[in-house]
């Protein structure tokens, strides 16, 4: 299997791209370790800065957000110079979110970054709901995608994990999965937002609980056809139960984004939750808050 | 202006309910949220999640209170306008309610005993007492205008006569007070309370015409934004604030995280636009 010899896979938690802020901002809420040993997966970084879109970026809908952010970042320089740094030093395991409008750009990020201390892995972002508009490479087709992830890989060490982090789109999933681990994807998010509508009728994604059953029969139809490419289960993990579902259909590792907005301590309590350790000291704090 | 020194980090933490009180149009929450109140700064904003709700309510902080019968306490003001603000003024006494807080940038107090004027509107003036307080015991000479469409949106300035030289109440319909909006008054009121720093809260238009008022007046202006904020922690990068920075180069920031509490000089009212 190709990407075998890509060390350590993340999890079982992770923070997904795009609902970690630049990291910083979930540190007062991680808990005594803070964001050591943390699985991060930052938002996609591009190779020239991004101001993102405009607002409305975030509308609430029954069941989730629909959103439209426009990938906002300083730019690979910047993120390299700043935010990184950081980020290593807080001891997380960062897994930059690389997104580009060529695969030429994809080839760049990835390139740099595997220069770049501390870079534990890639996640390619080839599944946004809304490629296009976003200036993003096109990838309506499996292959498409799977020409990026080979394009990354050729430029990113063997020994580190590649994601391809993918459309949650049931018809395609499993093609999807396939091409990317063949291109040599170490592992597959399954996965971004659902592309959807703002009430004004703007492209966006759809995310948070009500995408959790579309996303966990995609895993688990993966998981069925490509037993060996290991899953990592994204969309509404908001507790231990959900986390769980993706877990038992096969999924090696879930993510954990959307349901961050909403209580910015999710991680860190299923961090505690399914990775136990025994000499912990009992949380002090009240059931509900946890 | 001073810097407003360290950021004390947040914390999210389960509230409670302790008392609650209708005031015209706004239901008045008082709650302790351990570790919040002890934090705040004048200008910091609460979210709270509301159940069955993926978006956090940004909530202005009106009072707080270093102890009471039920410990530290806030006050937040909630006007019911959607389901989630509708659900949370329903909260009885004894709710416990999922707090995040003190979030972001609070206002930036003078270093010397200057005279400010604070101008705000509706529920949004908020974040003007408590400021009006810290403003009073370094020695400002502090003057309070609380403007609204109508006296029942209007903030009761009742209170903040202790810290406040003078005390302007304005409604949009003459029902108490002056009548006239803020952008009729604001240069006239900068021009005789002789404003070194403007503060203002409440609507896009109100704060642009403080702002704009500041600057023909050659005063400083921090206006407190209200701004939809999806989870007020500055993860989702879902509230856009541009802005020209300290270098002079147009960018867009969190309002979350780099604001709520801005410099007027430095937003970009154009491209911010109207109140959504």
């Amino acid at each position: 299997m190709s990407g075998s010899l890509a060390g350590r896979l993340p999890g079982p938690v992770m923070v997904a791209a795009g609902c970690g802020g630049t990291g910083r901002e979930l540190e007062p809420y991680a808990g005594p370790d803070g964001l050591s040993g943390l699985d991060l997966v930052t938002r996609s970084i591009t190779l020239d800065a991004r101001a993102g879109g405009p607002a409305p970026r975030v509308v609430e809908v029954p069941g989730g957000l629909v959103n439209a952010v426009g990938l906002p970042n300083p730019g690979l320089e910047h993120f390299l110079a700043t935010e990184l740094p950081w980020l290593v030093r807080a001891g997380a395991r960062v897994y930059v979110s690389i997104a580009g409008s060529t695969m030429g750009e994809y080839a760049d990020l990835a390139r740099r970054l595997s220069r770049a201390p501390g870079v534990a892995g890639l996640e390619v972002n080839v599944g946004a709901p809304d490629e296009v508009g976003a200036g993003l490479f096109e990838v309506r087709e499996p292959y498409h995608s799977a020409s990026v992830i080979a394009a990354v890989r050729r430029e990113f060490p063997s020994d580190r994990p590649v994601l391809a982090k993918l459309r949650p789109d049931v018809s395609r999933i499993v093609e999807g999965a396939r091409s990317c681990h063949e291109a040599g994807a170490t592992a597959v998010v399954v996965g971004n937002a659902v592309p959807a509508a703002f009430p004004d009728g703007r492209a966006g994604g759809l995310s948070g609980p009500a995408i959790a059953p579309v996303a966990l029969r995609c895993v688990a139809q993966v998981h069925h056809a490509l037993p060996d490419v290991p899953t990592i289960g994204c969309g509404g993990v908001h507790d231990l139960r959900s986390a769980n579902a993706y877990l038992d259909a096969g999924a090696s590792a879930v993510q954990v984004g959307t349901a961050l907005l909403h209580d910015p301590t999710t991680v860190t309590r299923l961090r505690a939750a399914l990775s136990p350790r025994p000499d912990a000291p009992p949380d002090p704090r009240p059931e509900e808050t946890r | 202006m001073a810097d407003p020194g360290p950021v004390h980090p947040s914390v999210h933490v389960e509230g409670e309910v302790v008392a609650t009180k209708r005031v015209g149009g706004y239901r008045h929450l008082t709650l302790t949220a351990p570790g919040v109140p002890e934090r705040f700064r004048a200008g910091n904003f609460v979210a709270v999640s509301v159940a069955g709700h993926t978006a956090r309510r940004a909530l202005w902080v009106h009072r707080v209170r270093a102890s009471s019968a039920f410990g530290p306490t806030l006050d937040v003001v909630v006007e019911a306008r959607g389901s989630g603000t509708t659900w949370l003024a329903g909260q009885p006494v004894g709710a416990r309610i999922a707090i995040t807080g003190p979030l972001g940038r609070p206002f930036a107090l003078p270093r010397d005993a200057v005279s400010c004027l604070l101008v705000g509107e509706g529920y949004a003036a908020a974040p003007l007492f408590p400021l009006a307080e810290r403003l009073r015991e370094r020695g400002c000479a502090v003057s309070l205008v609380v403007s609204a469409p109508d006296e029942a949106r209007l903030l009761s300035a009742l209170e903040a006569r202790r810290s406040a030289r003078s005390v302007t109440v304005l409604t949009a319909d003459g029902s108490v007070g002056q009548r006239g909006t803020v952008a009729d008054h604001v240069d006239d009121l900068v021009r005789r309370s002789d404003a070194d720093v403007v503060y203002a809260a409440g609507p896009h238009t109100v704060l642009r015409s403080a702002a704009a008022a500041a600057e023909r007046a050659g005063s400083w202006s921090q206006v407190a934004l209200e701004t939809p904020t999806p989870c007020g922690t500055g993860l989702c990068h879902g509230c856009p604030l541009p802005v020209v920075g300290e270098d002079g180069v147009e960018r867009v920031v969190r309002a979350c995280t780099e604001g709520p509490v801005v410099r007027g000089d430095r937003i970009r009212w154009d491209a911010l636009g109207d109140d959504r």
